[in-house]
């Protein structure tokens, strides 16, 4: 099989050799089948595994729900998957295996109820939470209204793009109610999800921006407050069990522990409020 | 499909400076990592293609913390020349730029490693200042090299999205890019744009390679 390679007179042993070889190469070959026996294994979630999507202003609070969840329920194991809510949705209708769904507004789970994906009568509003306008806490400005973005001291102001960041669609809304939309929308730098508006101006790059209140509590030491901004619709985070997810138990029971007072103790510890 | 355009367009002028940028600095490092004799040479190579194992991710942090308006040159730039690179194409430029540079600076060293220097000993001996003897000899020995390395640099520049993701932001028509604009239609779940933009940027890529094909191709064909 090898011989080709050892040119005569090479000074060894062609048939030891070999046996050499071949057995290097038995055991590297058992030793790369049992590397992707394994990796396949991994693959394929374990069956006591929830996988959780969560908007990405969840972050903070549902990787400190996750490890509660776990202690009351052993031998089980909550993956989660953070990202602007719209993203989520993409990816739960593209057959992603999730078996929970928290969104950060109505509107995306609306579309996921109209998608099928939901299994039906799962669908709660588990949180609420308030829309800001933020600024640097280092060399930061002062603004009172929204009317006042249009100053030209404010080069740029963050906020998700609407299309896509449920933060971002709000925070669209609640300058076109002010009648400053098109004044601003030229100053807008659009973040992929709500997280990174806050990084935009906690870095000072912007210098206002668009988060959720329990945003800028994670930043508080960096981004200022100016104003609670009004919302034309109350913000409510809806979750719901994905109909497709491969554990529908564990899915009910991660919901059932996030409604419970336990849950909700948690995420009021972020400065989330009731529904 | 108009936003298609616009995004074709801004991509092609970014990934254009960008390796104009590249061609430049690329050179001159290539040519001083293959001619000239400092202690650290290789440590400077090694420095310089950093940008193309490191991740995109790190290099846009890289970024951000140095140029962003709170970094140490970022702060100096906004301060005495009012400029900021966040949030801009220039940014976009820079971040491609980087990513890009070490494919010109690995195939010129390449390239000017090749030239016989007897070739170089015969223009001396005719005359030739070092300046004319690098720009009438040398380079245009090493030209298909460098050229090669260039039209990679291009094609890694026109299809760069994670540092620049982070340096420039997607800023519709302004730092929204043809890699970007496609991950953003995706994110949003936007099949129909999605499509329409991955046929643009690949038939963009096939002309690409084919161009640099032609040129790459023996002499022969003049």
């Amino acid at each position: 099989m090898h011989q080709d390679q050892w040119p005569a007179g090479s000074g060894r042993h062609p048939s030891a050799a070999q046996g050499r070889r071949a057995g290097r190469w038995t055991r590297q070959g058992l030793g790369i089948g049992v590397a992707m026996a394994l990796a396949l294994a991994a693959v394929a979630a374990q069956a006591a595994d929830v996988t959780v999507s969560a908007a990405a202003s969840l972050t903070n609070a549902f990787k400190a729900l996750a490890p509660a969840f776990e202690a009351s329920h052993p031998g089980t194991k909550v993956l989660l998957n953070f990202a602007a809510s719209d993203a989520l949705l993409a990816q739960v209708a593209k057959g992603a295996p999730v078996d929970v769904f928290a969104a950060a507004d109505q509107d995306t789970m609306e579309r996921a109820q109209q998608q099928h994906l939901l299994a039906p009568g799962t669908r709660h509003d588990f949180v609420a939470n308030s829309l800001v306008l933020i600024t640097p806490v280092d060399g930061g400005l002062l603004l009172k209204s929204l009317a006042d973005l249009q100053q030209p001291a404010v080069k740029r102001v963050a906020l998700g793009k609407p299309e896509g960041v449920p933060a971002g669609r709000y925070a669209k809304g609640a300058l076109e109610a002010a009648g400053v939309w098109t004044a601003v929308a030229p100053k807008a730098v659009y973040a992929q999800n709500v997280r990174q508006a806050l990084d935009y101006v906690a870095r000072g790059e912007a210098e206002a921006g668009f988060v959720y209140g329990t945003d800028a509590l994670v930043q508080k030491d960096k981004v200022r407050v100016l104003l609670t901004v009004p919302t034309d619709t109350p913000i409510r985070y809806p979750i719901a069990l994905i109909q497709q997810g491969p554990n529908p138990a564990g899915a009910k029971a991660f919901i059932d522990f996030v409604m419970s007072p336990q849950g909700q103790a948690v995420l009021a510890g972020f400065g989330f409020s009731r529904p | 499909m108009e936003a298609a355009w616009v995004a074709l367009a801004l991509s092609l002028k970014v990934a254009g400076w960008a390796t104009l940028l590249d061609l430049l600095a690329g050179v001159a490092a290539g040519f001083a990592l293959a001619r000239l004799r400092f202690p650290g040479r290789e440590l400077l190579d090694a420095v310089l293609t950093l940008p193309m194992v490191l991740p995109p991710t790190v290099l846009g942090y890289y970024l951000l913390v140095l140029v962003g308006r709170r970094g140490w040159l970022g702060s100096w730039l906004y301060d005495h020349l009012g400029i900021q690179l966040i949030f801009t194409w220039q940014g976009a430029v820079l971040a491609a730029a980087i990513v890009a540079f070490p494919l010109v600076t690995k195939s010129a060293r390449a390239a000017f490693e090749a030239v016989d220097p007897q070739l170089e000993r015969a223009g001396r001996v005719l005359g030739l200042g070092e300046w004319a003897l690098f720009f009438r000899v040398t380079l245009p020995l090493a030209w298909r090299g460098v050229l090669a390395g260039v039209l990679l640099a291009f094609a890694r520049a026109l299809g760069e999205f994670g540092a620049t993701l982070m340096v420039a932001g997607s800023i519709p028509g302004k730092t929204q890019t043809l890699s970007i604009a496609v991950y953003e239609a995706v994110q949003a779940g936007q099949d129909d744009t999605a499509n329409v933009l991955v046929l643009v940027i690949s038939v963009t890529c096939v002309m690409v390679l084919l161009g640099a094909g032609r040129l790459a191709r023996p002499r022969a064909m003049a």
